[in-house]
């Protein structure tokens, strides 16, 4: 009975809460569109940028994220949101031949862009070779952090082609050489909670041509 | 995240205008520390002005055999610029032993310096911190302090300086260019650039409201083994516990920056000094004036151990 009891009033105090989160909610609504309408504020900003190819033209809230206007307003869900502070790499996409973490950008900073998703590397039938070796190798277990990773794969070893140096470089006077060593220290920023690394690592050395 | 007002500068000094004019803007470059702290409420900008579009991204050779680096030159391509692999190895090491891939293709060379604290209790908005909220107290000082200061620190912070790239900086004696709202330029010594704590944290580089780095120049090579050692928890994608920059001639004369230990790249005279006569002799110099916590005691045989490890690859 005890426990029921407590149960209850937990329930009522969640409607409680509840009925004041939409209070406040509802009062901080008008005073926004009260300032928005006073003083001419625009909050929204015109982009256009390309997209695996495509142009694409968007009037976005000055806040939105690459990510989530890759994600919400294009409906490309397959960059995922992880931590959503550039720490997991999740959300890792290519703008202009690069890697970056898309979180940590605001949309309407790439007008004019290019950027490259999981959806521009390959699709069903027609998979891009690092997406099929992640297959291949099992490189994967829920799969969420997959999408970051392959981007930051592909990025990965077209970084050491272009002889960019990283902290497992150890003369960075002579060309970088593709190894294990160089693509274990350059994908530390793509974290996997189900701790797939190895078979990730055998993914990108078959495709970059390591020896194991 | 806050609602804000954007424009997009053409110019470092419509920029700088820009801002001097508005008190609650703030610049947005590689925007990888700006927007994770605007997340968070940290940092709440009215108005953001995008400055990737004002150039400043090229790395030339000045008159007097040194390098200018343009503010807006990201991490990764300063890293791999030949030149400063050759003449400059101390500062494509710092680079490449900070953040992540990622990260560094987004990152630039005057956004690395202007990084904020990763205090924790700095970004957890419930706890007091004076440099997020000025008289509001530290939790560091009575809190968990192992990543914290040592050197330089107060009563009011005891915070560190992030940046690998700035300690390189430091040992390198750079120099920091900028512009004004109103067309008048300065060079700031690195020395100078960045403030202790003292009473207001808050405070944390000499620039004035609306100040634009436009450049971060290098005098000419010095030779010498250059040396970057970071001791951290990971192997790879963490804030250094300490690092050691450090030059080092043939004759073992040379200069010495430590980071992760103050609010500030973190070099002395005395140290420099001392450098040739051994880790226990410069880690002194350098820290003599510590005031550790329990927690963060380590550091300063840290930095003494790291020292020693530096001499030693510099003797080969």
């Amino acid at each position: 009975m005890r426990d029921h009891s407590h149960l209850e009033l937990s329930r009522r105090d969640l409607l409680v809460s509840s009925a004041a989160a939409i209070a406040v909610t509802g009062v901080a609504a008008k005073g926004a569109a009260a300032q928005s309408s006073g003083e001419e504020m625009n909050f929204k900003t015109s982009v256009s940028f390309k997209v695996n190819g495509e142009m694409r033209d968007l009037e976005l809230d000055n806040r939105t994220s690459l990510l989530d206007a890759l994600r919400e307003h294009l409906h490309l869900t397959g960059t995922k949101k992880g931590c959503d502070h550039g720490q997991c790499g999740a959300c890792t996409v290519m703008v202009d031949g690069r890697r970056i973490n898309s979180c940590l950008t605001l949309a309407v900073m790439h007008d004019g862009d290019e950027v490259t998703t999981i959806e521009g590397l390959g699709q069903p039938g027609n998979l891009h070779p690092m997406q099929a070796a992640f297959i291949k190798h099992d490189g994967f277990q829920c799969g969420y952090c997959t999408p970051g990773q392959i981007c930051s794969s592909v990025a990965v070893l077209e970084e050491i082609k272009s002889n960019i140096p990283s902290h497992a470089t150890a003369d960075i006077s002579a060309k970088v050489e593709v190894t294990a060593a160089e693509v274990r220290e350059r994908m530390s920023g793509n974290i996997c909670r189900c701790g797939a690394y190895s078979n990730i690592l055998d993914a990108i050395a078959e495709v970059g041509g390591i020896e194991a | 995240m806050r609602a804000f007002t954007y424009e997009r500068a053409t110019t470092a000094q419509a920029a700088a205008k820009a801002a001097a004019a508005n008190p609650e803007a703030k610049f947005i470059a590689g925007g990888t520390n700006i927007l994770d702290l605007m997340k968070l409420e940290i940092e709440h900008p009215a108005h953001l002005i995008d400055i990737n579009g004002v150039g400043l991204d090229k790395i030339e050779t000045t008159s007097d055999g040194g390098l200018r680096i343009g503010a807006l030159v990201r991490n990764t391509d300063l890293a791999s610029d030949e030149t400063v692999r050759r003449d400059y190895g101390l500062l494509t090491r710092a680079l490449v032993a900070g953040a992540s891939g990622q990260l560094r293709n987004k990152a630039t060379t005057a956004g690395n310096l202007l990084q904020r604290t990763r205090c924790p209790y700095f970004y957890d908005t419930n706890q007091p911190c004076n440099k997020r909220q000025p008289g509001s107290g530290c939790s560091a000082l009575g809190g968990f302090s192992r990543q914290h200061a040592v050197v330089g620190s107060s009563e009011s912070c005891i915070a560190t300086h992030p940046s690998d790239m700035a300690v390189a900086m430091r040992a390198l004696d750079a120099t920091v260019e900028t512009v004004n709202g109103d067309g008048r330029s300065r060079a700031i010594p690195i020395a100078d650039f960045h403030r202790l704590p003292g009473d207001t944290p808050h405070i944390e580089t000499v620039l004035e409201p609306g100040e634009f780095i436009t450049a971060v120049t290098l005098p000419k090579p010095i030779g010498g083994k250059h040396i970057y050692r970071k001791v951290r928890d990971r192997a790879s994608y963490a804030f250094a516990l300490v690092s050691v920059a450090a030059v080092i001639q043939p004759d073992g004369t040379g200069r010495v920056a430590v980071g992760g230990v103050a609010h500030k790249p973190w070099r002395t005279g005395s140290g420099d000094r001392e450098l040739k006569s051994g880790a226990k002799a410069a880690s002194a110099a350098l820290l003599g004036d510590a005031r550790p916590t329990e927690q963060n005691r380590f550091k300063i045989t840290l930095v003494e151990r790291t020292i020693g490890a530096v001499i030693a690859e510099a003797r080969g």
